[in-house]
């Protein structure tokens, strides 16, 4: 039996079920590590026929190498399936030649002449096709590969046109899921899903004209197991689905109960809740038991039966071959070959049946996947957006409108104006909207009607680069990226250079501790810079605000999760950094507030009063308001922390 | 992985049995061809065609006998490898239950999750593909090899040479191919965490104006990825065509040698069709059996990261007969107790000494690294003390049981952490069998009641996971609600009122004040105004107490009080 088809179809199966690397889609985590992808149930696409032929648009540039595959797995395929046959007439020579021997026939000999022509003939297709489906697998792999390197590199385009809304309002975890586990589908996919079905469909129809061309009356014996098979699979999958998908949500809430009860250890302890969690968990560890096996078992069963039926055609092609030989209708080598035909005939099936889950569920991965490409982009910069452009640092807000939803405006109409050098304390709670005014200073989002303008330009009119370099930002969310201190400081300037780098680090207090660490600058910062404290981040992120030199500066004062000397530190810092700039700190120090030169209050998003303090006071409103109860309420004599700690996301 | 194996013990009668199943399947597909073997020798050669039909109709027979132990051998292997999961994760997630916080530490929280899920899971896996395969192809085999001698013992001289070629060249492109996907795999690990770091960083990456050298980072990680992964799957595409190779020149060697022992009288025709059938089967399962080689490593890292688990023991466990502590109510005294976190160099705290007892409030206030909220842990006995005792109630918590000294305490930690269920379920959490009357008056004090009311289920509001779809302050409000629902003896906040805004603070401090008037508090904190009206404070620098007193005294006598009060007040307000 020269079937190779049989573990090709295996390994692709394996290579397309296993969980994509990378964070997955909710249900899709902590799936089974099997190879049991093909059981689950399959993704639909909402638009097939779409999303396919746009599919199809970015493997064309692949035409020339995709014909030669065509080709090859063609040619390769054919020869295979001729092998048989040939093999069989290598047997038949030896019989006939045994057979004339035994019934005493003078002279005759097997002709070894003939046999070693056959064999040799075969060594030949064999080797080909060997040779064939190699350079037919290599060249799938450039092409499957590089069409994912060009999908990808679209949607790290994509990535930067897209507006801030977008990221706000998507799930990070699912536009993750669709930029790496949808496009390695896709991939592997291309690798093997499509020579797996132009071999399948040339082994059915090879393996099928063969087997009529040795015997009408065997291939109708053969073709009955055909709908035996097709109804066992389609009854064991119906099943299986049901039960993976049972299981597949008993998983889920298993590693939803782990992970809460883990992740909230301290509670869990604290509160002697060990007991009642782990009769729970062992609950649902019980239920997934019980449609684990069931799932695993049912799907096992799929392969004995079919090969049962396998058995019992094969045991029939013996059977009507062996008398068909005894009445001469067939030489005996076509038996053997029949029966080998008999065996592949039913693989090639399965897998064109799985194949087209795969490409189902691959054809739905492209459509999320073209989803994202097709989200709507940021307003296009004016075709006249002044590029070079000098701020001071004077800002005004005119008429501002804005809101995050369509006709739920957050701002009504806000009317600011902070001369150069200025500094602008935000004060309001937790959600009051200080993330909304970074957003529209820095076109971030875009206002719904009214301008913003600096030193007198909208700034819709100035390129998006211009005005985002005009800006500096330091967070409480301090964002590092994996690398060296050096390179997270000069992320703040292009081709800043180390004199550079080390100057702000000293002007940020950060220098000293840089210099403790082994490495120095040349720490590397691991994935969530987890191995500095919070702190410490934070001054980094002054370093690198320092590092870029911004007319205006946007400040979170918030210093939560900070030692008292790291706080002096960073208060130091950030005096430093505010020194000649114009700045919108979003305050939490009653000293910060009572100094600036002009106070936004904010509460539900909107500017609800802007002023001194003293104007503020004087006019006895919302600011009064908060002012006086955190001095009158009751066992406070003393003004605390004046807003809440700002989250500021 | 052997290790793990001795917790298949519950299941060895279906591991036994899927083994014999597994076994009879692999004979009957070996006699198939012999019988085939035998219609073509003696019926075909003869033209007995009732032979042939008899022996026909024996196959049936066996083919049914196979099809039947198939099944029963996947029921077996189904319900071991399961089930030996199912034991796994009951072992596993009860024995992590008991450890204490330093163990957690030690392992970090996601790796235990990922341990507890993943890793049994692919275990369990293995397990079922290694009932299934793994003795199959032993079996097949020497089955194989044993009908293959028993037909021609010199023909089967070309397996000698056709098994271990097939068995090297797997390997050798195995041995070569998997530490090639696995750095494939890095690197697509590390293009994955450039698009994460790309999105979760988006604002500072515009506000940088480094949208250009992001694509550049990720273009050149994309180019670097795709190379890799081409030359790997070149190297994999190797592996079907070489095994075909192999199979079918077998084959060949098969018929041309057959050819003439035939001719030399030593086999008949149908004999060398059983032995084609016998060497596909040998190779089929010595291919199933390299794949399991691939599957085999990954699975025993993920067994040695269970093991690892299993094998370390909690630091903290209960005396086998500890001491009731129920002569006194609320009282703490902390003995000069000394602490360390494991590996640190300096103690975390130091000589720490003093005592609270009820209807006094006392409070703690540092910066976070100056050891205030390993205090409220070391009261918990989250961590046993190097030194010094800590005293509840007049007994040496370690000489009680955790159970019954945590039942004592109201805790609400710093970061408020909610359960996926409803509201009353999360307030019950501190209590089983609470009244829904309990419920509410808990949360009315802890000022969670107004804003639950506005909610359309009320009480019972589901909570998602990680408590997402409520306010940070609205967190807090529910997890202090929590802590009040027990009416416990002692009151643990550890920095619980930041997230609130001040008014709520004050509101619920107050009527904090009048439910918790016999109970004793400690409140940790960082702000100066949260902790002004203390009964006694202790202030915490570097893990020692600097001065304990109110906050009158301290600003008369203590440095650090002071310079934390300076950095949170400007002159003015203090004077």
């Amino acid at each position: 039996m020269s079937n190779g088809q049989q573990p090709s179809a295996n390994t692709g199966r394996r290579r397309m079920g296993g969980p994509g690397p990378g964070p997955g889609r909710g249900p899709r985590r902590g799936g089974p590590p099997g190879p049991h992808g093909r059981m689950m149930p399959v993704e639909k696409p909402k638009n097939f026929r779409k999303t396919f032929f746009r599919l199809l648009h970015y493997i064309r540039p692949h035409l020339v190498p995709l014909t030669i595959v065509l080709v090859l797995a063609v040619v390769g395929t054919v020869f295979n399936t001729v092998g048989p046959k040939i093999m069989g007439e290598a047997t038949t020579v030896l019989f006939e030649g045994m057979m004339s021997r035994m019934r005493g026939v003078d002279g005759a000999a097997v002709d070894f002449g003939r046999i070693a022509k056959i064999l040799r003939l075969l060594i030949i297709l064999y080797g080909v096709s060997a040779l064939f489906r190699y350079f037919e697998q290599i060249i799938m792999a450039g092409i499957s590969q590089r069409t994912i390197y060009h999908l990808r590199n679209e949607v790290s385009e994509k990535i930067v046109r897209l507006p801030l809304k977008f990221y706000d309002s998507h799930a990070h975890g699912d536009i993750l899921s669709r930029m790496a586990n949808d496009i390695d589908l896709i991939g592997n996919t291309l690798q093997q899903g499509l020579a797996q079905v132009i071999e399948a469909i040339i082994t059915i129809v090879g393996v099928l004209a063969m087997m009529i061309w040795i015997s009408g009356w065997m291939t109708l014996i053969t073709l009955f197991t055909l709908p035996a098979a097709f109804v066992i699979t389609r009854i064991v999958t119906g099943y299986s689905q049901r039960y993976f998908a049972r299981r597949q949500e008993e998983l889920g809430q298993l590693n939803g109960h782990v992970e809460e009860m883990l992740g909230g250890h301290l509670v869990v302890k604290a509160f002697n809740y060990e007991k009642r969690s782990t009769e729970e968990f062992n609950h649902i560890n019980e239920k997934l038991y019980d449609s684990s096996w069931k799932a695993e078992f049912v799907t096992g069963i799929i392969m004995p039966l079919l090969n049962l039926v396998n058995n019992i055609s094969y045991v029939a092609v013996a059977v009507v071959g062996g008398i068909f030989v005894t009445q001469g209708r067939i030489p005996i080598g076509d038996v053997q070959a029949f029966i080998q035909y008999s065996r592949q005939f039913t693989r090639p099936i399965d897998t064109a049946a799985n194949v087209i889950n795969v490409f189902q569920s691959t054809i739905a991965a492209a459509e999320r996947v073209f989803e994202l490409l097709d989200e709507e982009e940021q307003v296009p910069e004016k075709e006249n957006a002044l590029a070079d452009f000098q701020a001071k640092g004077n800002v005004r807000f005119e008429h501002v409108k804005f809101g995050y939803t369509p006709g739920k405006l957050l701002m009504h109409d806000i009317n600011i104006d902070v001369k150069s050098g200025q500094t602008v304390a935000i004060v309001g709670p937790t959600g009051a909207g200080k993330t909304t005014l970074v957003n529209l200073l820095m076109r971030f989002y875009e206002v719904n009607g009214g301008r913003i303008t600096i030193d007198g330009v909208d700034i819709r009119d100035l390129k998006r680069d211009t005005l985002r370099s005009i800006f500096g930002m330091v967070l409480q969310d301090t964002w590092l990226f994996k690398g060296t201190i050096r390179d997270n400081i000069a992320y703040g300037k292009k081709g800043a250079t180390t004199e550079e780098v080390i100057a702000a680090a000293k002007a940020a207090q950060v220098d000293h501790f840089i210099r403790t660490l082994p490495d120095g600058y040349d720490t590397v910062l691991n994935e969530d810079a987890s191995n500095i404290s919070q702190g410490q981040k934070q001054l980094l992120t002054i370093a690198r605000a320092i590092l870029a030199d911004p007319e205006i500066l946007i400040l979170d004062e918030a210093t939560s999760s900070v030692d008292t000397r790291t706080e002096i530190l960073i208060q130091k810092a950030m005096g430093e950094l505010m020194k000649g700039r114009t700045n919108f700190v979003i305050a939490h120090r009653l000293s910060t507030i009572r100094d600036a030169d002009l106070i936004m209050v904010m509460q539900h998003g909107d500017v609800v009063e802007s002023g001194t303090h003293a104007e503020l006071l004087a006019a006895n409103g919302v600011y009064a308001d908060i002012y006086n109860s955190q001095f009158s309420t009751e066992d406070f004599d003393q003004p605390g922390d004046f807003s809440a700690e700002g989250v500021f996301s | 992985m052997l290790k793990l194996f001795r917790h298949l013990k519950p299941f060895r009668f279906a591991v036994i049995a899927s083994l014999a199943m597994v076994m009879l399947r692999a004979l009957v597909d070996l006699y198939l061809p012999r019988l085939t073997a035998d219609i073509v020798n003696i019926g075909v050669g003869n033209g007995d065609i009732p032979y042939i039909l008899r022996v026909g109709a024996i196959m049936l027979g066996i083919a049914a006998v196979g099809g039947v132990c198939a099944v029963l051998g996947n029921y077996f292997s189904a319900r071991a490898a399961s089930g030996f999961g199912r034991v796994l994760r009951e072992k596993l997630f009860s024995h992590v239950e008991n450890f204490s916080l330093h163990e957690f530490d030690l392992f970090g929280t996601a790796s235990l999750i990922t341990r507890i899920t993943n890793d049994i899971m692919q275990v369990q896996q293995v397990t079922m593909m290694s009932l299934r395969m793994l003795i199959m192809a032993p079996i097949m085999s020497i089955g194989g090899i044993v009908m293959a001698v028993s037909t021609d013992p010199t023909l089967s001289l070309i397996f000698v040479v056709a098994i271990p070629l097939l068995f090297l060249l797997v390997t050798f492109i195995g041995r070569k191919g998997i530490p090639l996907f696995q750095a494939m795999q890095e690197k697509l690990d590390g293009l994955n965490l450039i698009l994460r770091e790309r999105l979760t960083g988006i604002r500072v990456i515009r506000a940088f104006n480094r949208d250009e050298y992001e694509k550049k980072r990720f273009h050149d990680a994309n180019l670097d990825f795709t190379n890799t992964a081409i030359y790997v799957m070149r190297i994999i595409a190797l592996m079907m065509p070489v095994m075909m190779l192999v199979m079918n020149f077998t084959t060949i060697g098969i018929v041309w040698f057959g050819g003439i022992r035939i001719d030399l009288g030593f086999m008949k025709v149908g004999d060398l069709m059983a032995f084609i059938q016998y060497g596909m089967h040998i190779m089929m399962s010595m291919f199933a059996l390299s794949m399991l080689f691939v599957m085999i490593p990954r699975a025993s890292v993920s067994a040695k990261r269970i093991n690892e688990v299993l094998e370390t023991k909690p630091e903290i466990v209960d005396l086998p007969a500890p001491k009731k502590a129920d002569q006194m109510r609320g009282y703490i005294e902390f003995k000069d107790v000394t602490f360390s976190y494991h590996g640190a160099e300096r103690p975390a705290l130091k000589n720490i000494s003093f005592s609270a007892g009820p209807g006094e409030v006392t409070a703690i206030i540092g910066g976070t690294g100056s050891g205030k909220s390993t205090i409220s842990s070391l009261i918990l006995r989250f961590y046993d003390v190097d030194s010094g005792s800590i005293l509840i109630d007049g007994v040496d918590i370690r000489e009680m049981s955790q159970e019954e000294l945590r039942s004592k305490i109201g805790y609400v930690p710093q970061r408020a952490f909610l359960f996926s269920g409803t509201i009353a379920d999360n307030i019950r959490f501190g209590k089983e069998d609470a009244t829904l009357e309990e419920i509410r008056q808990a949360a009315e004090i802890a000022q969670a009641a107004e804003f639950i009311e506005k909610l359309p289920d009320k009480y019972d509001h589901w909570i998602e996971q990680g408590g997402i779809n409520v306010s940070g302050g609205q967190k807090q409000r529910l997890s202090i609600a929590r802590a009040l629902v027990s009416k416990p003896e002692i009151y643990i906040f550890d920095d619980s009122f930041s997230a609130l805004d001040f008014k709520t603070d004050a509101k619920l401090r107050a009527a904090l004040k009048k439910e918790t008037a016999n109970a004793t508090l400690i409140i940790v904190a960082q702000r100066v105004s949260t902790v002004m009206d203390a009964d006694q404070i202790l202030v915490l620098d570097d893990g020692q107490i600097v001065g304990i007193g109110t906050h009158e005294e301290l600003l008369q006598s203590n440095d650090v009080y002071r310079e934390i009060v300076l950095s949170q007040l400007s002159e003015e307000e203090i004077a």
